[in-house]
């Protein structure tokens, strides 16, 4: 019950309304009962003794109870319908804003489409159940307590039957509840399998259409499907044991008091009246019963979406301001750009293997450091702890002496621009995908980050140039074109800190080149740290860092770490070809040409 | 340059105007084939509705006979009235089971078949239109729009014909009862008839936008957690909370209004039901005081007109789960009826058999004929050429991003068929392949390296799914990706999602690559494929890839050009066309293009 019970400050905040809707529900029960006992007086009375001025007092009651049972419908729809539907939305944008601030680790955990089920699918079966399920669980023991009281009232022994006849209600509804629960919980979590799997088979579908293998991803998606149908296909089973039982009690304690009331009239303890009257209440009372096993089983699910709700929103934040929260738009400060890892480890939070150990380096402000080391030797996680996307696990990473952990996260991430080596763009223009660099650029600034990451000639042909919707609802465009988009966003505004993850893995060694000597020319003020696998990349830094076993093998210029580091050599392919291929000079002569 | 006719989001998003037919068209085909469930069932409602209007008169019998006769010392009607009873309880019990059951089942079963043809002819959709298109909203198809579907399937149809038949059942009784007073309640009916009508039409626009707008939250909702990290780092957060905002706004709002048209449908059917009550009250007691009809048989109207009326609620909810679901039926039936551009062959022709062993490790001769590429009605991306590729060549593809290559490329794999002209395999022209073959023939390493939910082994394997663990193994072990998987706490078995499965970018093209080792094709197709690698792990793959590109025919785009070292051929493209031709000797030495890219290369050596 208790994920269900959280939402009570939502529904605190509307209780009026909500507790509007319950009296009408309430009343609109009520009505059933009132109804015929009207028109069995008109029949009685005023028909019955041909009375037709006496009809229409009661007639004007029933028509006047029709309308306003009518109205009283339609009113609860009405006054339900804005409620809830906020709440879906707002319930959305908590989960949506939770995962915005959660870290990129905790991301990865996840499968996304357990994310996206829950966002949409747990959340529509909440609002349904918030718009009618709840209303009516709540309202029905109410009607069922108000009849059996009447009863007892009546006879004790027909209140008694209708008590005894609870008893094995309240069992099977127990022996459901458990089995249902279990069942809705694998089946909303294999509907976020599923959901994984379809997100799946599209974004990879160059893969599965390149191997041909789409036969084998229908396979993997029929696998699931299959298990989420026969999941689907128990709670109907579970459904029909409970409601058939629901639908024979009442009948059977019906049966019980014509049965004993007829017994009772032989005995003289009640009367023909009072057993009719019984059977009727019990009659109306019937139906309400029979609604409370589909009522459950709405409940069961929504306890379960609720859950899968907050396991969303109790994600703890890891990666905050010092006090817990993460500002938006902190003030930013002035830093020269300093940026020293000191003797840091990482490690992700699921293995002991540590993938960065006591690791040491500096760069100066404006300095350009190239990092070299083999696949998968750390470099992009490394990368990552500058704007935090993930904290370090010993050691600091500070900023001019500040540890980037006591700064505001997103006075960091201002500081701190970044381009992924998997570049990320947006369904937006280019020049919004560029702007987000620097909120508020001008066009002409967003055209030199453009001439920089050597994205302009191709932009200015777009279509509609920098108007041009790019991303995954845009124009498709090469990796190597959506690199250099996303390596425009990083460099305008000119960061006081660059972090390029392998940037321009695939562009053309000549495009490279020029990019390299503008970032060097346009940016000498940014402290740049560049992970690179081309030697003519790392000629170009100032210092060359090479990352081996999780820390800092060998440091120097590139000339430098090729006299010393036997390392070095083999990574930057030296070794085996540097006798069969020497070009003297060339890295001399770009770097004379790239220094301002 | 390169690039597919643009479509607007809203485009894409529109239906064909004929989509409503085509909708329930679709359900047809997906009810037929459960005819015979739909027969057994449609007794089942028989039975169940007769249930429920018998079993009140066996007790009312009780009442009436059973007990004054029981009280005169006769137990005989009592006993058979309540045992009567007791049994129609009973039955309608099992009745409920079983269709409950039934139902669900057979719900489960159209629903199961409704996902997996969407699943397969989204698979089949070419890439065209996948490049248009967005996971998000495929994913809002094969889920919400489902989830819609599953609603009406598993809680109304059933109770729609229930409803339907009691109340059929309750008209012929008041016919029988009363003619008058039974044209009064049909009478009703004609304002209920354009009040649904006027239902109709609003709730299917309301429940068209629910679709559109939710649509839209997801799409908002898969690219905001997909580019977690340029979100984070960029501090997109607020923005993308106001796009959230905006969306889901318009979703709200339809929804609110979707759920407000069945509040004044709903309040409208009760109060016609109740004015008609009213009426047969006043012309009944008319009737009855003018000596017309029975005083008896006026109760007995009044007490089944209210039960006359009870399941229109029912119908007014299925009535609208039914509009729901028939707007997600819509947007599900319009990716459907999306044709694929790129189509398999209805008679298939076989590649010519490899005359003999030694021939089977040759390759397969490419032939692009008079060949020329657009989109749609766009300009020529590639003009008219031709190309011929000997089996067993290595082919360099080299130009600057936009020059064509990656379309040519494209067509090569059938990704895209040409404008004009053809292209042949072994002199077998691609169309006239069947899928399977074509892609066993022919494979392709894309840029982009996407692992699968799974182990790596399970990764790899994609190349071959009947390959053995030794053969998974062999192939890392080529690209050099054995002693790294080893160290890994489950090794091969270690899913790419949990822990230590986190492979770098440059990991994941080295299980590209595997893959291809595995997949054993006659043509390769290289789209960029070593730009994560480090240079030792390239050189790596370069050494696998000559042993294992020895004796296939092979495309390779080039950014590098340290890959043109094992080629035999380099074509040099520029706007679509090929502009330079030759063995990598003979341009090197030259004074073309190529040349000069080659010069600056080198430069970018040590």
């Amino acid at each position: 019950m208790r994920p269900l019970l959280r939402f009570w400050p939502d529904l605190r905040s509307r209780i009026g309304v909500y507790v509007l809707v319950l009296v009408l529900t309430l009343l609109a029960n009520g009505i059933q009962l009132i109804v015929p006992v009207i028109t069995g007086y008109i029949v009685d009375g005023p028909i019955a003794h041909r009375d037709l001025s006496g009809l229409w007092l009661p007639v004007l009651g029933v028509l006047f109870i029709g309308i306003a049972e009518a109205v009283g419908m339609w009113a609860r729809r009405m006054v339900v319908a804005p409620v809830v539907s906020q709440w879906e939305v707002t319930w959305r944008s908590r989960l949506f804003d939770r995962l915005q601030y959660t870290s990129v680790a905790i991301h990865d955990s996840w499968e996304s489409g357990q994310l996206l089920s829950r966002a949409v699918n747990d959340l529509s079966q909440l609002r349904r159940f918030f718009a009618f399920g709840l209303p009516f669980l709540l309202s029905t023991p109410i009607v069922l307590a108000v009849g059996t009281v009447m009863l007892v009232i009546m006879q004790p022994v027909f209140g008694l039957i209708m008590i005894i006849m609870a008893v094995p209600a309240i069992i099977s509804v127990a022996v459901f509840e458990k089995h249902y629960r279990e069942t809705s919980r694998r089946s909303q979590d294999t509907m976020g399998e599923l959901t994984t799997n379809v997100e799946e088979s599209i974004q990879g579908i160059r893969i599965l259409k390149s191997f041909g293998r789409s036969p084998w991803a229908a396979e993997r998606f029929s696998e699931i499907s299959t298990r989420l149908k026969s999941l689907e296909i128990r709670k109907a089973k579970l459904d029909s044991w409970l409601w058939s039982v629901l639908l024979l009690l009442p009948t059977l304690a019906q049966a019980a008091i014509v049965a004993v009331g007829t017994w009772g009239v032989i005995e003289g303890w009640t009367t023909i009246g009072t057993v009719v009257a019984a059977v009727t209440i019990s009659m109306v009372l019937r139906m309400p019963i029979e609604m409370l096993g589909f009522l459950l089983a709405d409940a069961l699910m929504a306890l379960t979406a609720a859950g899968r709700y907050w396991e969303v929103i109790d994600i703890r934040h890891d990666i905050t301001d010092t006090d817990g929260g993460v500002d938006d738009a902190p003030e930013v400060g002035r830093y020269r750009g300093k940026l020293r890892f000191d003797d840091v480890d990482f490690h992700f939070a699921d293995t002991e293997r540590l993938t960065l150990r006591g690791l040491d380096l500096t760069i100066e402000p404006g300095q350009t450091l190239a990092l070299v080391g083999a696949t998968g030797s750390g470099k992009t996680t490394l990368a990552s702890l500058v704007p935090r996307l993930q904290d370090v696990s010993a050691g600091t990473v500070s900023i001019d002496d500040v540890d980037i952990r006591d700064m505001p996260v997103n006075e960091l991430r201002h500081l701190v621009s970044v381009s992924f080596e998997d570049p990320i763009l947006f369904s937006t223009s280019v020049a919004e995908n560029v702007e987000m660099g620097a909120p508020g650029a001008s066009e002409e600034e967003i055209w030199e980050a453009l001439e920089i990451a050597a994205a302009k000639d191709f932009v200015s042909r777009l279509p509609d140039g920098l108007d041009t919707q790019v991303g995954e609802q845009g124009l498709s465009l090469s990796g190597g074109q959506r690199q250099r988009l996303a390596l425009a966003r990083a460099v305008i505004g000119r960061p006081r800190i660059l972090v390029l993850d392998d940037p321009l893995s695939a562009v053309d060694v000549d495009t490279e080149d020029r990019v390299q000597r503008a970032l060097r020319e346009i940016l000498p003020d940014s402290t740049t740290l560049i992970i690179a696998h081309r030697p003519s990349t790392a000629a170009l830094a100032d210092v060359v860092a090479v990352l081996d076993e999780g820390r800092i093998a060998a440091l120097g210029t590139h000339e430098e770490l090729l006299e010393s580091s036997k390392l070095y050599r083999e990574l930057m392919g030296a070794s085996a070809k540097a006798d069969a291929h020497t070009y003297p000079g060339s890295a001399a002569s770009a770097k004379e040409g790239g220094t301002p | 340059m390169s690039m597919p006719r643009l479509e607007s989001d809203d485009e894409i998003e529109s239906l064909p105007p004929d989509i409503a037919k085509k909708a329930r068209a679709l359900l047809m085909t997906l009810v037929r084939p459960h005819l015979a469930m739909a027969v057994f069932l449609a007794v089942i409602v028989v039975l169940t509705a007769a249930l429920m209007v018998i079993g009140p008169v066996f007790i009312a019998d009780a009442l009436d006979q059973g007990v004054p006769a029981a009280i005169d010392g006769d137990m005989d009607p009592l006993i058979r009235a309540v045992t009567l009873f007791v049994v129609s309880a009973i039955a309608s019990a099992v009745l409920a089971f079983t269709s409950t059951r039934l139902v669900g089942i057979t719900a489960q079963k159209i629903l199961f078949t409704l996902r997996e043809r969407v699943f397969t002819h989204v698979q089949r959709l070419d890439l065209g239109y996948h490049e248009k298109s967005t996971s998000g909203r495929l994913v809002s198809r094969q889920t919400s729009d489902m989830e819609s579907v599953q609603q009406f399937l598993s809680y109304s149809l059933f109770d729609t014909a229930l409803a339907v038949l009691q109340m059929l059942f309750i008209a012929v009784t008041l016919v029988v009862l009363d003619v008058p007073l039974a044209i009064v309640v049909f009478a009703g009916f004609v304002p209920l008839f354009f009040i649904t009508k006027a239902a109709h039409s609003t709730q299917r626009s309301a429940y068209r936008r629910t679709r559109t707008s939710i649509a839209k939250v997801i799409v908002h909702f898969v690219e905001t957690m997909g580019g977690i990290r340029a979100v984070q780092a960029y501090r997109r957060q607020p923005e993308r909370r106001g796009t959230l905002s905006d969306q889901d706004a318009r979703y709200r709002d339809a929804n609110t209004d979707a759920l407000r048209g069945v509040a004044w449908f709903a309040g409208w059917t009760r109060l016609i039901g109740n004015i008609t009550q009213t009426v047969i009250i006043v012309i009944g007691a008319w009737l009855v005081i003018e000596g017309w009809t029975q005083i008896g048989v006026l109760a007995a109207f009044i007490l089944y007109l209210r039960r006359f009326y009870g399941p229109l609620d029912e119908l007014v909810q299925a009535f609208n789960l039914y509009q729901s679901a028939s707007a997600a039926l819509e947007k599900i039936a319009a990716v459907l009826d999306t044709d694929p551009e790129v189509v398999e062959p209805t008679q298939p022709q076989a590649l010519p058999a490899h005359a003999s062993r030694d021939a089977a490790a040759s390759g397969r001769t490419l032939d692009l004929d008079k060949v020329r590429f657009a989109y749609a009605d766009g300009p020529d991306v590639l003009p008219r050429f031709d190309l011929h590729i000997p089996a067993g060549q290595i082919v360099a593809l080299v130009g600057a991003t936009g020059a064509g290559k990656s379309t040519l490329v494209k067509l090569v794999t059938r990704f895209y068929d040409p404008s004009e002209g053809q292209i042949t395999l072994d002199e077998v022209d691609l169309r006239d392949l069947d899928d399977a073959q074509l892609r066993s023939s022919v494979v392709m390493v894309t840029q982009e390296s996407f692992l699968f939910a799974g182990t790596i082994a399970d990764n790899i394997r994609i190349g071959n799914p009947g390959a053995g663990d030794d053969d998974v193994v062999a192939a890392a072990t080529a690209v050099g990706l054995n002693a790294y998987i080893r160290r890994l706490p489950d090794g091969y078995a270690t899913d790419v999602k949990k822990r230590g499965g986190r492979l770098s970018s440059g990991q994941r093209q080295l299980v590209s690559f595997a893959r291809v080792f595995l997949a054993d094709p006659d043509v390769v197709v290289l789209d960029e494929a070593t730009a994560h690698l480090d240079i030792p792990s390239e050189r790596l793959v370069q050494d696998a890839l000559a042993t294992v590109l020895e004796g296939r025919t092979a495309i390779i785009i080039a950014h590098r050009l340290s890959t043109v070292e094992i080629a035999d051929r380099v074509l040099v493209m520029e706007s679509g066309r090929i502009v330079e031709d030759g063995t990598p000797d003979e341009l090197i030495s030259g004074t073309g293009k190529f040349a000069q890219l080659h010069q600056a290369w080198r430069d970018s050596l040590v």
